[in-house]
């Protein structure tokens, strides 16, 4: 079975409306369906590691979103399933986010070892 | 080099980016040299194949929808059909079942199939190659 690595760079991409993010919602669907599938974050998704998120509060008139997402959440229950969530730790860094912010279980990992994750890998989708 | 197969999945929407139009010319080519194609299309992309999308005219320009013959992404993607049966070879274009029922997008031309991202997976493990084109 193919090694498949997803880079997730762009974060919030419709979240709110979504109420998850769409590519680790469908990481987390291809590993249900039996995947050997890794996530890598970098750029601005690295936030999606960060402990405490809340979206709630959203209403418009009396529309009120009951269910926002959490996507921190996600990564955990991601992490928990066996998906390996690895970060890249400068830009971690150059966000603000130190150890204390980040989720447990997470794979730091430096820019110069990205390349050696992305051949340890047989498929790599860049999202 | 003829008769390996590819999957491609995207997601933008119609009319707002390069990438419909570059994920399509992908298709073709592939399709043009003989390969088979599958296309996973994600969110947004599910309503490159929705059958109610219709010419309008160009009221900058003052032309009609007929001297404008304004393109379609679903006229396309039906051509993509069309060139696939043509060339003998497959095309197996995917729309995702709950991207497509939150955006009411369900009623298709002729062609495209609901699925998941299961579908999306067995067809990149049958494939040589996979694309990611996302939304940035």
């Amino acid at each position: 079975m193919a090694k498949i690595l997803n880079i997730v760079e762009t974060a919030y991409r419709g979240t709110i409306e979504e109420q998850d993010d769409t590519v680790l919602w469908l990481t987390h669907m291809l590993k249900n369906a039996g995947a050997d599938i890794s996530v890598l974050l970098r750029a601005n998704a690295v936030n999606y590691a960060c402990k405490g998120q809340d979206a709630s509060g959203l209403s418009f008139g009396d529309a009120k979103m009951t269910h926002p997402p959490e996507i921190d959440k996600d990564v955990e229950k991601m992490i928990e399933k066996g998906v390996s969530i690895y970060v890249v730790e400068e830009d971690a860094r150059e966000r603000g986010l130190g150890d204390d912010d980040l989720l447990a279980g997470l794979r730091r990992i430096k820019r110069q070892g990205i390349p050696q994750l992305i051949d340890e890998h047989d498929q790599v989708w860049h999202w | 080099m003829a008769g390996k197969t590819i999957t491609v999945a995207i997601m933008d929407a119609p009319y707002e980016s390069a990438n419909s139009t570059t994920a399509l010319r992908i298709v073709q080519s592939a399709l043009a040299k003989g390969h088979n194609v599958n296309v996973f299309a994600y969110e947004g992309a599910v309503n490159l194949t929705m059958k109610a999308q219709a010419p309008h005219p160009n009221p900058v320009k003052g032309t009609s929808a007929e001297q404008e013959a304004h393109p379609t992404t679903k006229d396309w993607v039906a051509s993509l059909f069309k060139m696939a049966k043509d060339k003998g070879v497959k095309l197996d274009w995917v729309n995702c079942g709950l991207c497509v029922d939150e955006r009411g997008a369900g009623d298709w031309v002729e062609g495209p199939r609901r699925g998941g991202p299961k579908d999306f997976l067995d067809a990149s493990n049958a494939s040589q190659a996979t694309l990611v084109i996302p939304t940035k």
